[in-house]
């Protein structure tokens, strides 16, 4: 008989604005397991965990420790009672070392002062213990978001924790970082440690979890053993409906290009050459993928196609006009349309209303206003018919776009980039960490734009099964270059991307030169 | 010109690190809140606060200690009602600190009105009272050197021995690390269980004794009565010194030793007579300050655009 180590029973959440997050929950974990928990995006696990690690405090429910009932009302209590929690959003300083993230709150100190020797040593003891490669002085913000990953875990675990909780852990990591830390999972399994672990990625799932609790719209579907229950069971109970990972596409017809980039070079203020000689085109009707460990050059590479931040040398046009000097509206006046990495910055006003954040890039158009007032009437009816088209679960278009879930807040973004008009979508990470079903809509958006109106798309991803399955020439950054280039992505499989991305593989110049 | 002599240099340089001291004071407190992750405007309010209340309690006490002691009191206490306002009643930081400026120089002219009748000044109403100055033997025989750094007021060589402290503090003791930590990023801090709220309002503690210090140096060093507003903008100043350091400990007391010679070299001219207006003399530590500012920047920039050649041709 399984030993119980956690129960949560009845857990209700509900957030200063009266929104429900969790809503009876209860769920248990077992010595020495890795349990699943599953939601879609805004389901609440989040939440839950928050409430587990004392940093949300519920309305109501009781949390159970080793069959003891316990209160927890604040971190401090979670840690003494055993518990770790590796946020999805690190937690960590980045001008600090490892070692002074490790120690604080539980620094050692010698004659009333830090000693920072001291953290070093506990670091590295732990370090070794559970076999991380990792130098306790280096700077965190030196590090790779792998091993930040794991800073955080030994955090947790020098505190002593029993149970752990990691946040989407998954998100961030390349697929060997990944294997990586599943083999340093199943090493603090066999520890005795107990692991609550939450994820998206189903095949992840199946892969190191032996129960799965499923959460919905803040309740909880209940738990299974997962030996019995396939992928598309899972994700039925998730989402409420089966959620096709495929998307079915005839081949491209691209025409003229759109965007042409020769020869560009981007070096930062620390002199790196963040983006070193990239060219390619993007035709009329095809979408461009770029896949790569995020890091590599996408973000800068998105940031300068889109006027936000300049570039030492090469040229960019965009339907034939040279964007040097352009501001980002100029550009967008262009052709251009773009789904910004990071959506609560730079794709919307958070505190905004729907419908304000929709006609943010058009409101001066001679469409939308008559003199010095706007057509409120006219634009009324066209953001109703917005949020229909594009399925934005909301009250109404008057709403703050804060309010919403990740997954419909990046739906605003998408409704907006994709009614303007233009026929260049530069979409950077558009369904990062929205649930499955927004994610399916703004991928199958994008394909039947390109096929039906002729966009031209670059769509730059760190996630693997985006690229593969939208794109149709697919390449790999890596470090600022473009390492691979395929004609066709649906022939790529994962493992060889892999090799690509982590540079164990590069293409030559003359083995991509038809693809670029 | 009689002017350059020995001694001429040996009395700039002591004034310009007696005309350092409160901006020392002031840039410290400014890098200790810098490092918990605020911009602390009030300074200025606190120090006027702090100066005022020195002069009255040394006054009313007969002991310049106490007046020091109720300085520093003072000082904290004002950083406690900011810190409270902020911190507990959530209001905006800027916002506390120029409500907080605006009513110490209202607030100390009115209660210099209630104790002494006078509205400027308390020189002629209120007993006056000065830390002591020392003499360092055997340096004070150096030539030059001895007479630019020995006979200071103690509050002068607390300062310098201020910076050192603060950094000690920062970067050796597990308070500090802490602070750095919330200053740095507020929820990893809290998320292993450090107290931000209690960092903060530690934060205000220190930022008011040096303040604290600052102030009673006004009003019990520099001269020994309370003027009205007659921190005079030191407060700001001390604010762009820790800025043009990026909140460094001895970048920021080095930046306002700058400032210092600026307000000395102002001094200096002003004392040769001539008739160049003195209003324009006395702007010369404020424009020091824009310029330095500004100098700053471009270099920043320059190292940037340097580094990224040849950026977007207009
Ligand atoms: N501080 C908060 N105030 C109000 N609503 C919140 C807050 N934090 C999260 N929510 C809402 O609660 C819901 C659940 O969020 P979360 O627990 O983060 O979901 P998950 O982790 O499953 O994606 C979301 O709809 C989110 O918008
Ligand atoms: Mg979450």
């Amino acid at each position: 008989m399984a030993q119980e180590v956690l129960r949560m029973d009845n857990i209700t959440k509900i957030y200063d604005n009266g929104f429900v997050a969790n809503k009876n929950i209860t769920f248990w974990l077992n010595k020495g397991e890795i349990l699943a928990l599953v939601g879609e995006n805004g389901a609440g696990k989040t939440t839950l965990m928050k409430v587990l690690f004392g940093l949300e405090s519920p309305q109501s429910g009781d949390v159970y420790i080793n069959g003891e009932h316990v209160k927890i009302e604040n971190t401090l209590d979670a840690i003494d009672k055993g518990i770790g929690m590796v946020h999805q959003h690190f937690m960590l300083l980045p001008s600090l070392t490892v070692a002074e993230n490790v120690a604080l709150g539980i620094e050692p100190m010698k004659k009333g002062l830090f000693d920072f020797n001291k953290a070093v040593k506990m670091t590295q003891e732990v370090a070794d213990k559970y076999r991380f490669n990792i130098d306790p002085l280096s700077k965190v913000e030196d590090l790779s978001v792998g091993q930040m990953q794991k800073v955080e875990i030994m955090k947790v675990l020098i505190r002593g924790a029993k149970i752990i909780i990691m946040d989407e852990p998954t998100a961030v990591l390349t697929p060997q970082e990944t294997d990586e830390l599943f083999e340093q999972l199943l090493l603090l399994k066999e520890g005795g440690h107990s692991i609550i672990f939450i994820s998206h990625k189903l095949e992840e799932v199946k892969r190191i979890c032996s129960r799965v609790t499923v959460l919905r719209h803040g309740y909880c579907l209940g738990s299974y053993d997962l030996e019995n229950m396939n992928e598309s069971d899972i994700s039925r109970l998730m989402v409420g409906r089966d959620v096709v990972l495929k998307i079915d596409k005839e081949d491209p017809k691209p025409e003229e290009v759109v965007v042409k980039i020769k020869n560009l070079v981007k070096i930062n203020e620390t002199g790196k050459k963040v983006i070193d000689g990239i060219s390619l085109d993007i035709r009329k009707g095809e979408v461009v993928g770029i896949a790569g460990v995020e890091g590599n050059g996408q973000s800068e590479l998105s940031d300068v196609l889109c006027g936000m931040d300049t570039f030492s040398s090469g040229e960019v046009r965009i339907n034939n006009q040279d964007i040097v000097g352009k501001t980002v509206h100029e550009i967008r006046q262009m052709g251009l349309a773009y789904i910004p990495e990071d959506r609560m910055r730079h794709g919307c006003a958070a505190d905004l209303s729907i419908k304000d954040n929709i006609i943010s890039d058009r409101f001066f158009l001679p469409e939308y206003c008559k003199g010095l007032f706007m057509k409120h009437k006219y634009i009324d009816q066209l953001v109703d018919q917005y949020i229909k088209d594009f399925e934005i679960a909301c009250d109404d278009k008057n709403q703050p776009v804060r309010m919403l879930s990740g997954g419909n807040i990046q739906k605003v973004v998408v409704a907006r980039e994709f009614t303007s008009g233009s026929n260049f979508i530069l979409a950077n990470q558009p369904t990062r960490g929205i649930d499955v079903g927004a994610a399916e809509m703004i991928r199958k958006t994008i394909v039947k734009k390109s096929r039906t109106e002729g966009t031209a798309t670059l769509l730059i991803s760190a996630d693997l099964n985006e690229v593969l399955e939208c794109s149709d020439r697919l390449l790999v950054m890596r470090k600022g270059k473009i390492v691979a280039a395929f004609p066709k992505a649906n022939e790529v499989s994962e493992d060889e991307l892999g090799e690509y991305m982590l540079g164990i593989k590069t293409m030559t110049a003359k083995e991509m030169e038809n693809v670029l | 010109m009689p002017m350059y002599t020995l001694d001429w240099f040996a009395n700039f340089g002591f004034s310009v690190l007696r005309l350092s001291t409160p901006l020392i004071f002031a840039a410290l407190a400014a890098v200790i809140s810098r490092k918990a992750g605020m911009l602390n405007m009030a300074l200025e309010g606190m120090m006027l606060t702090s100066a005022l209340a020195g002069v009255i309690l040394s006054g009313f006490t007969g002991s310049v200690w106490i007046g020091l002691i109720g300085a520093i009191i003072v000082g904290v206490l004002s950083g406690a009602i900011i810190g409270f306002s902020n911190l507990t009643g959530k209001t905006d930081l800027y916002l506390t600190c120029i409500a907080f400026n605006l009513a110490a120089t209202g607030g100390t002219v009115f209660v210099m009105y209630l104790l002494t009748g006078e509205k400027s000044t308390t020189s002629a109403a209120i007993r006056a009272f000065s830390v002591p100055s020392i003499t360092i033997p055997l340096i004070d025989k150096i030539p030059l050197i001895g007479k630019m750094i020995s006979g200071h007021n103690l509050l002068t060589y607390l300062a310098f021995l201020s910076i050192y402290m603060v950094w000690f503090f920062l970067y050796k003791t597990r308070l500090g690390l802490r602070l750095r930590a919330v200053g740095e990023n507020p929820k990893a801090a809290s998320s292993v269980g450090i107290n931000v709220t209690k960092i903060g309002y530690i934060s205000f503690l220190i930022s008011g004794i040096l303040c604290g210090l600052g102030g009673a140096f006004m009003s019990m060093g520099w001269v020994s009565f309370f003027m009205k507003n007659m921190t005079n903008g030191r407060g700001y100043i001390g604010l762009s010194a820790m800025n043009i350091a990026a909140g460094n400990p001895v970048g920021s007391a080095l930046a306002a030793i700058f400032f210092g010679f600026s307000d000395a070299f102002a001094t200096m001219i002003k004392g040769r007579g001539g008739d160049f207006p003195t209003e324009f003399i006395e702007m010369i530590p404020y424009v020091a300050t824009i310029a330095a500012l500004v100098v700053m920047n471009i270099i920043r920039m320059g190292q940037k655009r340097k580094i990224e050649q040849g950026v977007k041709q207009k």
